[in-house]
């Protein structure tokens, strides 16, 4: 049984900052949960896959993220407590519904967990910091710091949202999300709500002129969770508050971990404000707070979105505070700026800031240290597409079939490597679904000159189709550019974990549905160049890319192939053998351009500079022996 | 010689390789051992791009309470390398005064060697370079160890972990780190896993 399900109250186990977030749900009585995967997230919605059917719940992966919070908003409209979970891309996409939901607010309790990742670990296309959502829509935000918080948090916030009617944020960063710690398990509660929609056009409707007013209510709403709750809530508390001194904190979420271990490394006790509700904040409690001080720190990660708030309550409560953080006004009334905006904190980072507003020495010469070690060559090891991925073969034929001259827009999954070596064959990569959409633009500007000529080819992952895709296809056939679409239908939504999508045919809880195919999606809207291809086939692949670049209208090809690793784990499991390749005879040059085109990473120069298969790296697939002479790559014999 | 675990204030692991080389699973049994031994852990993990043949290092920290799960530079009392070059890499954790590091010499050389030529060191490089970042470096060709002795060399790991357990490099107790194997691995390997845990000296 999994860890999340265990029922014995006070027992003590480690659980990832995911799961604990599911640990909550469950110990709050939660009934429904959806998801679209996205890193660091992702382990939310899988845990509650897992567990979905042994805890009654109902789940699903659903087809993007509006969608799946629109989901969780019905199941939260008919009285069952609801949460939702993505990364911050994710709320983005289901920002459109979010105003309006939380305007007119819930019945059963709804949280909506959202991942901001700094330094983007595993987020290529910015660093936003989604704080700034809960004050654009007026939703209250909580911040747990570690996985034991996860659980505490997520239990106020199901009340939170009851309470007030309102959605709930909670707000993780990729150090909560991928942190394991130890927590206290309390008994779970089993949600026995049973749903229902009671019909009340008067709340459910937020047609203007009524928004003004629903405006108006959901800013007073706000008012009064600042007052009754986060002003008094024990989720906003100082730490030490025994210690009376000049220097302050305030801090939130990870940092507050950072804060916490500097601390201790420098030996001093100060006063921390730890603000486990970040939005509305508790100005009041804020402003005493900072009357004692002569000056405070101000530790969170990316945008000031506290200190700003600090900078406006300190006027009234603490003209004089000096204020050290990374707001540009904190210099002009005397404080310092000990940190960037741009990139994730350390513990290093946040004990240098914090030794120099102490002025205490640190017993370790950190700087000193770091510089040693830069001096070090250590050859860089770039994520790779994996021995056997189909979207390589693809990428190879694609690229010697389209041409140097081609922009070729990429999008989003594990198909990003492509713009690194060998490789290097994407133009352009933003968000889920903007290759298309993106590449039309370019078709359609380039129209009545020579440009109008050059090649555009978007590249998309089958999960990325069904979440953004779709759209932007329609929006080609409907403009007539003559983009050729190329799907990486490897059957799975692999980058995050491979979770099932629409293609898939399986439920997030297991269960078999309809394959909506891809192939029959673009004949739907138009498309009259579609075509299946086994990306193995590079043969097949090159010559229908050339065809399709040739066409007057919109063209798609379907790269259809199971993810390799997937289909290489199923056969291991079942003791299924794959063969070994080795190289039997001499390759020519051209070949081994190939192969070092091909990017394998079985392959390797030996130390005598010979080409070798590593025997613990090749899954057997076969695809490189199409790239040399008949015979020359071939199974080991056993 | 874990007489008093609790008396350990903090004790700071690095576990370092490439993604799939079995990290997440180690770093698991460690982190599990250590709450069994009564021990406040933290344990970070990165999940993701990050993990697609990528450098992977998962740190843990255990001790009387522990806030961070991320270990500064300079930190560690243990790393454990399942690669050279990692080992080399994981140096950023690594200080003279307290830190030994157990070494996999099996390579696993990266794709940035062949297209863009970058130089994959020597083993003996690699030792003479950590010299100056470690107090103590044990290199050990556990790949090979663990496919002579169990027949595979998913082992490794664990060997390796024998390793510090025997040689008192972590301050857990050896049953703690084999009940914790025992949960972890699927049933019908955990003979194989003990066997390996036990030979490693
Ligand atoms: C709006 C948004 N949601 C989620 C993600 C996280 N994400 C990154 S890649 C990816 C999956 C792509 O799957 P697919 O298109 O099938 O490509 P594959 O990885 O299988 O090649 C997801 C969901 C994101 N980047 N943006």
């Amino acid at each position: 049984m999994h860890k999340v399900l265990l029922g014995k109250s006070g027992k003590k186990v480690l659980l990832l900052g995911n799961e604990a977030i599911v640990r909550g749900a469950l110990e709050a009585g939660v009934q429904f949960a959806s998801t679209y995967p996205g890193t660091p997230a992702s382990e939310i919605g899988d845990t509650f896959s897992r567990i979905a059917k042994d805890a009654g719940i109902y789940f699903e992966y659903s087809t993007n993220e509006k969608v799946a919070f629109e989901a969780a908003a019905g199941a939260a409209f008919s009285g069952l407590r609801s949460m939702v979970s993505f990364k911050h891309f994710g709320l983005n996409v289901a920002s459109d519904s979010v105003s309006p939901v939380a305007y007119v607010g819930v019945e059963g309790g709804m949280v909506v967990v959202f991942a901001d990742d700094p330094s983007g670990w595993s987020s290529a296309q910015s660093e936003q910091d989604s704080r700034c959502y809960a004050k654009f829509v007026h939703m209250p935000m909580l911040e747990p710091s570690n996985s034991q918080e996860c659980i505490d948090f997520v239990k106020i916030a199901f009340n939170l949202s009851e309470k007030f009617k309102i959605p709930v944020f909670i707000r993780l960063t990729t150090r909560v999300n991928h942190t394991r710690g130890v927590v206290t398990l309390s008994r779970s509660v089993k949600g026995d709500r049973k749903a229902k929609f009671v019909k009340d056009l008067e709340k459910y409707n937020n047609l203007p002129p009524k928004i003004i007013k629903m405006h108006a209510d959901i800013s007073k709403k706000i008012e009064n969770i600042r007052s009754e709750v986060s002003e008094k809530s024990e989720l906003n508390r100082v730490v030490n508050n025994d210690v009376s001194g000049e220097l302050g904190v305030i801090t939130s979420g990870v940092s507050f971990n950072y804060v916490m271990d500097a601390l201790d490394e420098l030996n001093i006790k100060l006063p921390v404000l730890k603000l486990g509700i970040t939005y509305p904040l508790p100005k009041k409690k804020i402003g005493e707070f900072l009357k004692k001080l002569k000056s405070v720190i101000v530790v969170e990660e990316l945008e000031p979105f506290l200190e700003k708030e600090i900078q406006a309550i300190a006027k009234d409560a603490n003209p004089t505070l000096k204020i050290f953080g990374k707001y540009e006004k904190a210099e002009k009334r005397g404080g310092e700026k000990l940190f960037p905006i741009a990139g994730e904190y350390t513990p290093k980072l946040v004990l240098i800031a914090l030794a120099k507003a102490a002025n205490k020495k640190l017993d370790f010469d950190y700087d000193g240290h770091m510089e040693k070690y830069n001096k070090l060559q250590i050859a860089r090891r770039f994520p790779v597409l994996c021995p056997g991925c189909p979207h390589r073969t693809t990428f190879y034929a694609v690229k010697k079939a389209a041409g140097e001259d081609a922009v070729i827009g990429g999008d989003i999954g594990c198909y990003m490597l492509g713009v690194f070596p060998p490789f290097e064959t994407l133009d352009f990569i933003l968000s889920m679904g903007a290759g298309l959409g993106v590449a039309h633009g370019i078709k359609k500007a380039g129209l009545t000159t020579k440009e109008g000529k050059r090649k555009v080819v978007a590249y998309v992952g089958d999960s990325t189709f069904f979440h953004a895709g779709i759209p932007a296809l329609i929006n080609m056939v409907f403009n007539k550019s003559n983009v050729l679409v190329i799907a990486l239908d490897n059957r799975i939504t692999a980058m995050t974990g491979f979770q099932p999508h629409p293609g898939t045919g399986k439920t997030g809880l297991g269960e078999p549905t309809e394959q909506i195919k891809i192939e029959d999606i673009a004949r739907a809207c138009g498309v009259k160049n579609v075509k299946v291809v086994d990306p193995y086939n590079i043969k097949d692949m090159m010559s229908t890319v050339k065809e399709f670049l040739e066409k007057d209208e919109v063209s798609v090809i379907v790269a259809k192939r199971q993810c390799y690793l997937l289909e290489y784990r199923a056969k291991r499991r079942k003791g299924i053998e794959t063969p070994i390749f080795e190289i039997v005879d001499e390759l020519t040059d051209a070949e081994k351009k190939a192969i070092v085109e091909f990017g394998c990473p079985a392959y390797y120069i030996d130390e005598e500079g010979k080409m070798q298969i590593d025997k613990s790296m090749c899954w057997g697939c076969a695809s490189c022996v199409q790239l040399v002479g008949q015979g020359k790559i071939k199974p080991m014999e056993k | 010689m874990v007489e008093n675990a609790k008396d350990v204030k903090e004790f700071n692991v690095v576990v370092i390789g490439v993604g799939g080389q079995g990290l997440l699973t180690l770093a698991g049994i460690i982190s599990e051992a250590a709450l069994k031994q009564g021990y406040d852990v933290k344990m970070s993990e990165l999940h993701g791009l990050s993990q697609r043949g990528g450098s992977v290092a998962c740190q843990i920290r255990f001790g009387e309470k522990i806030y961070s799960s991320l270990i500064k530079p300079g930190r560690a009392d243990l790393i454990i390398a399942l690669e050279p070059l990692e080992a080399l890499r994981a140096a950023k954790f690594a200080s003279e005064k307290k830190t030994t590091i157990i070494i996999n010499t099996h390579k696993t050389k990266p794709v940035s060697v062949m297209v863009s030529n970058e130089k994959y060191p020597s083993l003996e490089a690699v030792k003479k370079e950590l010299k100056d970042f470690v107090k103590d470096a044990i290199d050990t060709d556990a790949t090979e160890i663990a496919i002579k002795a169990t027949g595979t060399p998913v082992t490794a790991n664990i060997y390796m972990l024998g390793i510090a357990s025997a040689r008192g490099l972590i301050p857990i107790e050896k049953a703690m780190l084999l009940e914790s194997i025992k949960e972890t691995v699927p049933e019908k390997y955990f003979e194989m896993n003990k066997k390996i845990f036990e030979v490693a000296k």
